[in-house]
């Protein structure tokens, strides 16, 4: 999805012009992003985009906001886990489909991922999981299975799932029957996959 | 009996309330940012508070069917700490939230000269981002302290209509509703308010402009007075289309003047506006 398509895309919205003169407000003067960012669901709608498969009006402007921000800015603003507003599923920012693009240690993924909003948890579980290292990812895994975030939610989940995800994920097993409870089906899958695939001790 | 708790610190609440608030008819709830009992000594304090009371907080709420709004502003005890002061300046960027439906709570505690400046600043920032104001009224001194609230609400130029006076009692109740100005009534167990006497001010001032809430906090306080209240209502003889004015139709249009009050994908289908069909209820603007 590039900018260009995005825009096509918001092109029914209820308010194209707010955008237009918005993405021109953004590029001559920077700081004007502080405001315009989070009125954007305001102007342009929350609902899905049919040519954008996955994406939402707010989202969408939201990005192109950050899209039109001059090279030279020094910092793109750093929205807080706070625009969270929907109290039900789906990516809740613009912040979470950067995911897809944030460096290395980037501090809105990080902290994310500790978070208890699963909103968020499964939003930096996407592309940014691939930052993660070993054991940073497969306790992030497992916090998924634990508060309950659909594994399809992890990026690259079984060409990264490993001996020792399949042994925390055991132990998680042997906690829950002992409580008398299961693991979610997908993770029990996982397990599964994972003891198949894995050479056997002698 | 659908309730829209127009203010309760839900962040000093149990999971165990949201709970019985749902299994009581709460639907929405409006959380002001106040004073959390620790004096705090930081601005940077009040952002980790402020977001948590539009990221945190509603989706808490969401487990359990709750809609979550707020209020942003500097509270009228802790704008009197000098260390609290640059608050203010933080204040545009939660302003410009979606979750954000009014400037509150501002006010006066002790009627200082900085509480002064602080509420007709907040006022300020009410009017240019159009957004109502929650106004607190004081503990003590209060009858003063809504008469001299009602001057810096008049002398702010913003719309009465678009600020609710709250923690009224017997004593003030007509002082503002005379005014223009919403009035708030915060039932607690045995203090501010109680259900009985609430009726008694409902029957004598009718319901236009009248809105309940618990205030409930993480002191002595109970967020199903709301649910309480309808009931008394109900048994000293008002209908239940009373009851769904004030508890869930005169909040709904007091917020809704900040154009933010999205109370779509909620179960019940009236609360799309009628007049407009917008999902977004925008009350009487």
């Amino acid at each position: 999805m590039t900018p260009d398509s995005l825009r096509a895309a918001l092109r029914g919205v209820p308010d194209p012009d707010w955008l237009d003169t918005a993405l021109r407000r953004v590029t001559a003067e920077p700081t004007e992003i502080t405001r315009l960012f989070p009125a954007a669901g305001r102007r342009c709608g929350r609902g899905a985009l049919p040519d954008a498969p996955g994406w939402t009006a707010d989202d969408a402007a939201r990005v192109l906001l950050l899209t039109a921000l001059p090279a030279t800015t020094p910092a793109t603003p750093t929205p807080s886990t706070g625009t969270a507003t929907r109290p039900s599923g789906g990516p809740c920012c613009a912040p979470c489909r950067c995911c897809r693009s944030a460096p290395p240690g980037c501090r809105c993924c990080t902290t994310a991922i500790r978070t208890n909003d699963t909103r968020l948890v499964a939003a930096a579980l996407g592309p940014y999981a691939r930052h993660l290292d070993p054991a940073a990812w497969r306790q992030a895994v497992l916090k998924c299975v634990f508060s309950g975030v659909p594994l399809a939610a992890v990026a690259d989940l079984d060409a990264r799932a490993d001996g020792e995800l399949a042994t925390m994920l055991a132990a998680l097993a042997e906690e829950r029957h002992a409580a008398g409870r299961d693991l979610p089906a997908d993770a029990t899958d996982l397990l599964h996959r994972l003891t198949a695939a894995l050479p056997r001790e002698a | 009996m659908r309730i829209f708790d127009p203010h309760i610190h839900m962040t000093s609440r149990t999971t165990d309330d949201y709970e019985r608030m749902a299994g009581a008819g709460v639907r929405v709830v409006v959380e002001p940012a106040f004073w959390l009992g620790q004096p705090r000594t930081s601005p940077a304090s009040f952002t980790d508070y402020f977001d948590s009371l539009i990221g945190w907080e509603p989706f808490r709420a969401g487990q359990f069917g709750v809609r979550h709004f707020a209020t942003i502003a500097l509270n009228p005890k802790e704008a009197n700490d000098p260390r609290c002061r640059p608050v203010l300046d933080l204040l545009p960027r939660y302003l410009d939230k979606d979750a954000v439906v009014a400037v509150g709570e501002i006010g006066y505690d002790s009627m200082t000269p900085e509480e002064d400046e602080a509420f007709a600043a907040q006022l300020a920032l009410a009017v240019a981002y159009e957004l109502p104001a929650l106004v607190h009224t004081p503990h003590r001194d209060k009858a003063r302290g809504c008469e001299r609230t009602l001057a810096v609400v008049a002398e702010s130029g913003i719309d009465a209509g678009r600020v609710v006076v709250d923690h009224l009692n017997e004593v003030t109740v007509k002082l503002v509703r005379d005014s223009g100005c919403w009035l708030g009534f915060s039932i607690y167990p045995d203090t501010k308010m109680t259900p009985q006497r609430m009726v008694e001010l409902l029957r004598e001032y009718g319901t236009d402009r009248m809105l309940v809430n618990s205030a409930a906090d993480w002191g002595r306080s109970d967020p199903l007075l709301t649910r309480a209240t309808g009931e008394a209502m109900l048994l000293a003889g008002f209908s239940d289309d009373d009851v769904d004015k004030v508890l869930w139709r005169n909040p709904v249009e007091f917020y809704g003047q900040s154009g933010r009050l999205d109370l779509s994908d909620l179960e019940d289908p009236t609360a799309v506006d009628p007049q407009t069909g917008n999902s977004i209820l925008r009350g009487g603007s």
